[in-house]
């Protein structure tokens, strides 16, 4: 088959809003999931990734918000906590499994130990699914889609795509900061000198998370809370005819303090008519707070971008 | 309690073993486990001597296979899985689904443990790797306080083993890609953080500059102590001022709090360290013999030694030495 045909074959993947994975004010969220009720996205993950101490949001809010994007014709998901530490957060993380209304994405195996066997789950980008075995494994309990874990390439996803299981879908981030990695301890609360028991909720003062940058200034990292993300953006916007001939069913945007409804349009825009446009290029690099990345595609550092 | 002690090489496994550890944990000389560095590990041939020696001592052996193989190193991990299987490994140290779903598909009596690589932190993900997979035995994550440790030990289905001696991973092992970003190779895929390969230095004027791959990981002026580039350890700008944003170059020890450690019923005490010399193995090992001797004849009298102290703090990393997340305020 060439490229060609399998593109005529393969379905234009949806769009995807990955979860907030930063502290935003209780009435940003509101704000920010009205814009996206109303923004091309076909499927909303709802939920706070990070840190089980951000409290802008309850378990209830987040289902009312679901059922709102639900009526303005939303697939709505549920993402869990990445990083299990307490029993608290367990407990949180049952209810989560339980709601009974929404599909839930395992952000860790403990997500997965307790979705496992009992109907449709989806696998994000924090659980690490490397090879067709593991996915085979997930995919006989239960597993429906899967998030390509940021390091991997597009090599090795089209490895991937030929021997999944039928009836599971594959979803790729597309934009946003790259989720690198996470610890117990709190960088941000670490800038200002304070314990992560008494953080006094600084995050919020950065809702991009806040730069790190080398001794020769040069942006590196970027520190929210527990996790570490990269400062630059991840950008597959000119891959998009690639995945789609890949067989990708969804890609991902990941949501940012300013610009993501627009951001989403671009994207829906590149899926619905091709990537084309070098300004499409070149607006999406001027909503990145410190310019792009895609070299986890390429199969070299994550860091490096091709041009 | 159990002493799980590194070996990167037979004169290592042979200065664990001497000095008491009760188990040595190894791997192959390739990628398939996460300490893949030039001239370390065990080849066939090799691992073949160093059963022996454990099994001549009755000491046991663990092969550690705990990286995530992509689809197209999956024939070599698998072949792995095989091998340590018919070398008669005591158990296979893995992270990966799809490797422990293969090793107890096809080596049902091969015991599993699950690696730190599977970032497993609760009871719950626990039980999942013992009810898919038959998994025996864990090592945590180093991002759990001891109140924590204690919790998932007390409800935990497999036996719990925990790091007490070595480098301090900041982040959560097996979900840190910070080295793949910046030099194309992780603990995940390649078994190595910070790759040697992409590691420069070079004197400046402004002093030693280190770095991997393009970044800039530190400057060490005229009496410093230059460390290794590891991306988590260097200095950084944030919002105008230049620290260790992330964690200070030290090493872990739980020395002091082996009384704690035991009575939450953590089954084994693993030591980090395959990258290191013989001479490192066999002064770590011997100080851990001693204490948890110690610890066992006399757990509500037990101090740590100062001498052992003093060992340990000589071939710690940065010269010094901290409970990393054991202590709660650290987080």
């Amino acid at each position: 088959m060439t490229v060609t045909e399998t593109m005529i074959r393969a379905r234009r993947p949806r769009l995807a809003l990955g979860p907030v994975p930063y502290y935003w004010p209780r009435n940003e969220l509101f704000a920010f999931y009205r814009a996206v009720a109303r923004s091309p996205a076909d499927i909303v993950y709802l939920g706070e990734p990070i840190c089980a101490k951000n409290s802008s949001f309850r378990h209830e809010d987040w289902l009312a918000v679901g059922e709102e994007l639900v009526d303005a014709g939303k697939e709505v998901v549920l993402s869990s906590l990445a990083l299990i530490e307490a029993e608290s957060e367990l407990k949180a993380l049952r209810r989560l499994c339980e709601n009974g209304r929404f599909r839930v994405e395992a952000n860790d195996m403990a997500a997965v130990s307790l979705l496992a066997g009992k109907g449709e789950f989806i696998a994000g980008p924090y659980v690490n699914i490397y090879n067709p075995r593991t996915l085979a494994a997930l995919a006989r309990r239960g597993l429906k889609r899967w998030v390509l874990p940021v390091e991997l390439s597009r090599a090795t996803l089209s490895a991937m795509q030929e021997e999944r299981p039928a009836g599971v879908e594959t979803e790729v981030l597309a934009f946003g900061r790259l989720p690198l990695a996470l610890s117990a301890r709190c960088f941000t609360a670490r800038h200002h000198n304070l314990p992560k028991d008494d953080c006094q909720s600084r995050c919020l003062d950065y809702p991009d998370g806040l730069l790190l940058s080398t001794q020769e200034q040069e942006p590196f990292l970027a520190l929210n809370g527990i996790q570490t993300q990269s400062a630059r953006t991840y950008s597959l916007l000119g891959e998009l005819d690639d995945i789609r001939a890949l067989g990708v069913e969804v890609v991902r945007i990941l949501p940012q303090w300013r610009h993501t409804p627009r951001i989403l349009e671009v994207f829906a825009d590149a899926l619905a008519r091709g990537p084309g446009a070098e300004q499409a290029q070149a607006e999406l690099v001027s909503y990145m707070p410190a310019g792009p990345c895609d070299g986890y595609w390429q199969g070299r550092p994550g860091i490096s971008w091709h041009a | 309690m159990e002493l799980v002690c590194p070996a990167g090489n037979l004169p290592s496994l042979k200065a664990a073993v001497d000095q008491g550890a009760d188990a040595v944990y190894v791997g192959f000389r390739d990628a398939t486990n996460a300490r893949n560095f030039e001239g370390l590990n065990f080849d066939e041939r090799a691992m073949r001597e160093g059963i022996a020696y454990v099994r001549r001592h009755r000491r046991r052996i663990f092969i550690a296979l705990n990286t995530y193989p992509q689809p197209a190193g999956w024939p070599a991990w698998a072949r792995a899985v095989d091998q340590a299987a018919d070398l008669g490994a005591d158990a296979l140290i893995a992270a990966d689904i799809g490797v422990l779903d293969y090793a107890a598909d096809r080596h049902p009596d091969l015991a599993l443990h699950l690696s730190v690589q599977g970032s497993a932190t609760s009871y719950e993900a626990l039980r999942f790797y013992r009810e898919n997979f038959g998994v025996r035995r864990a090592v945590l994550p180093r991002v759990l306080s001891l109140a924590q440790v204690a919790q998932v030990v007390a409800q935990s289905p497999v036996e719990i083993e925990v790091f007490g001696f070595g480098s301090l991973c900041v982040m959560v092992e097996g979900r840190c890609v910070l080295s793949s970003y910046v030099a194309g190779q992780s603990p995940n895929t390649h078994g190595c953080c910070s790759p040697a390969v992409a590691v420069q230095w070079r004197e400046t004027r402004r002093g030693l500059e280190t770095r991997l791959g393009d970044v800039l990981v530190d400057v060490v002026g005229t009496g410093e102590h230059a460390g290794y580039p590891t991306l988590c350890k260097g200095r950084y700008l944030v919002s105008g001022a230049t620290y260790y944003a992330i964690e200070e170059p030290t090493s872990l020890n739980t020395l002091d709090r082996l009384p704690e450690l035991a009575t939450a019923g953590v089954t084994a005490i693993k030591i980090e360290g395959r990258q290191r010399s013989p001479a490192y193995v066999r002064q770590v090992t011997g100080v851990w013999r001693a204490a948890i001797d110690a610890c066992r004849r006399n757990p509500a009298g037990y101090r740590p030694d100062a001498e052992w102290l003093r060992v340990l703090s000589r071939v710690s990393e940065g010269q010094q030495t901290t409970l990393g997340a054991y202590h709660r305020p650290w987080q």
